[in-house]
């Protein structure tokens, strides 16, 4: 199962990396003769677009390529800034404690109070959805699980021996956070960082498709399936394709985020 | 548990301000609202007179005062595309979107919590192998591509079910079940984790009979978790489940009003609509966390609110993962 999710994580990340030079044809490439064509094998394929083409004679194949690359990339860069974010913050309130922790904290309740959609909906609408917002939007959301985690553990670490004895010896409190409570926060920040990079590919794909996220023509698999929505009566391939690339980039994430937390687990056993 | 209400009321109002807050300064601090709502072909002399007239010619903090005073007095300004009160747009979309989650939240209480209780109790068997993968299935599938599948067999292929609108009773059954769909991840890893505690098994050593053991023992300790979950789960999905869903299907309620005012960017009504929905959310999660200091007896004693995180929930398996856990940050309870 895992080696299954692994494999396919593996194949869907160079298909995306590689979506330049493996995509037939320019995703942005309209073609009016050459609207609706299904898939190779049905009647009236079009040889060369493998996987059809859309209501303008895009080449499905292609734009599901970049699509998902850009998905990737999107999620990439929203799930490391919300480590960043949530990290710093984290740790902040973890080793500082106090005010600064009360004021963080309050801060994660305020975030978890008001759903996410509202946040990234209103944003997008005031900022306008160029690719930065999107991105930094990505970032904000999970980073309150971030700061949640590295501040219950740093917290939990500030109180052990080895931290005492780094203070008794004279260590500064900065020195403290990154020399000795940081590396210990590596292992709960990996077990987060596959579900959040799995929820803001949800997130992505959702505006997407509800049209708030990326902008047409620029290809994403949420857009394709929110533009295909329409035609599915005649043309459901235009739908299909990108449908199932996102259930399989986020099954295989599911999976081997399952699997990592697993064996975090057992390490922690065994310790 | 009067100390844990104030607190609650005490927070809940506080959210709410930050919310109303932030709300009216990105509004207000990304350029003058007449701009981007109205844009080109505006001249110099009409300008001035729609600031004037949207009164945003006042320092910031007498229009923060205007904002805030809108709440006590129920004036919201108008739609910028429809051209009426913004509060009575909003509140003719709150019943569609009532309907559509009391439908879902029924739906869930019917047939989740009891599969969720068979899956944890025969977890060994294939009843609750079939369940397990169902939840996995249900936790990584977006509501968007459900709802899409969900249109192109039953409307499409099939031609059972009608694709969008609200007018009868068959309208509800394909939003309804993508939005329950996202409850039913729940019930069986809060049995779970139930089931595998020290006081049911003292329960079975005793001689007890099983069913009387999962009844009172397991659903017994394991309805708070459930309760929480839902009254949480409740919150979001008024906001994000529904945004989606009702996009999706065209049903007239908030969700397919936000999005249709965010891309048309009619301000008055999305400022709105976010507050008000926001203002739901967190009364309902109020409520929950009031249910929950009566349910749990354990919480109505002082440090309150996260009796999950001492000692530490077991990280449970697979469909529970990635979600937002109950609230549990602040001060080490």
């Amino acid at each position: 199962m895992q080696r299954a999710a692994l494999l396919i994580g593996v194949v869907l990340l160079v298909l995306a990396v590689l979506a330049p030079w493996l995509a037939p044809v320019d995703p942005n490439k309209q073609s009016l003769i050459a609207r609706f064509r299904p898939p190779l094998g049905f009647a009236g394929a079009r040889p060369g677009h493998w996987l059809g083409t859309d209501e303008l004679g895009r080449d499905i194949l292609s734009r599901g390529l970049h699509g998902l690359g850009l998905t990737l990339m999107l999620a990439a860069l929203g799930a490391t800034l919300g480590l960043m974010i949530g990290g710093t913050l984290g740790l902040l309130a973890g080793v500082v404690g106090g005010r600064t922790q009360a004021a963080i904290m309050g801060a994660v309740d305020t975030q978890i109070a008001v759903p996410f959609t509202l946040i990234a909906l209103f944003v997008l609408t005031v900022f306008g959805s160029t690719l930065t917002v999107l991105v930094v939007v990505l970032g904000l959301y999970g980073w309150e699980q971030y700061a949640r985690i590295v501040r219950a553990e740093a917290a939990r670490l500030m109180t052990l021996p080895f931290i005492e004895a780094a203070r008794c010896a004279g260590a500064s409190p900065v020195r403290i956070a990154l020399t000795h409570v940081l590396p210990n926060l590596v292992s709960p920040l990996v077990v987060q960082f596959t579900p959040s990079l799995s929820n803001i590919i949800l997130l992505e794909s959702t505006l997407s498709f509800l049209g708030l996220g990326v902008q047409p023509p620029t290809a994403t698999l949420g857009a394709m399936v929110g533009v295909g929505r329409d035609f599915m009566p005649t043309a459901p391939w235009i739908v299909l394709v990108p449908a199932a690339l996102i259930l399989a980039v986020t099954f295989s994430i599911q999976i081997l985020g399952d699997w990592l937390r697993d064996r975090a687990d057992v390490r922690l056993r065994r310790r | 548990m009067l100390n844990l209400a104030l607190r609650t009321l005490l927070r809940m109002a506080l959210t709410f301000f930050v919310i109303v807050t932030l709300v009216f300064l990105v509004t207000r601090l990304t350029g003058s609202p007449v701009d981007f709502v109205l844009g080109e072909g505006l001249t110099a002399e009409d300008r001035q007179i729609l600031i004037r007239y949207y009164a945003l010619d006042r320092p910031l903090w007498d229009q923060y005062m205007a904002f805030l005073r809108g709440f006590t007095d129920g004036e919201f300004g108008l739609s910028f595309v429809e051209r009426r009160p913004v509060a009575q747009i909003v509140a003719e979309r709150i019943w569609p979107s009532l309907q559509l989650l009391i439908a879902a939240v029924s739906v869930t209480l019917v047939v989740a919590i009891p599969l969720g209780i068979f899956a944890a109790v025969w977890r060994d068997r294939w009843f609750g192998s079939a369940v397990m993968v169902l939840a996995f299935f249900g936790y990584a599938i977006p509501d968007f591509v459900l709802a899409v599948f969900l249109v192109l067999t039953f409307s499409y292929w099939l031609n059972w079910l009608p694709v969008m609108g609200n007018g009868t009773a068959l309208h509800f059954l394909m939003p309804t079940a993508v939005l329950s769909a996202a409850l039913m991840r729940f019930t069986r890893n809060a049995m779970l984790d139930v089931l595998g505690q020290d006081y049911m098994r003292t329960a079975l050593a005793k001689g007890l009979p099983e069913h009387r053991v999962i009844l009172r023992h397991g659903l017994g300790n394991a309805w708070i978790t459930i309760l929480s979950v839902v009254g949480l789960k409740l919150a979001g999905l008024a906001a994000s489940g529904s945004v989606v869903v009702e996009a999706v299907f065209s049903w007239p309620g908030i969700g397919e009003l936000l999005v249709r005012s965010a891309i048309q960017r009619d301000y008055p009504v999305l400022q709105f609509g976010v507050v008000a929905v926001a203002l739901a959310v967190i009364v309902i999660n109020m409520l929950t966390d009031l249910a929950y200091g009566l349910a749990d007896p354990r919480m109505r004693q002082g440090a309150g609110r996260c009796p999950s995180c001492t000692p530490p929930p077991p990280p449970a398996r697979s469909a529970a993962c990635g979600t937002r856990p109950m609230p549990c940050s602040g001060p080490p309870c």
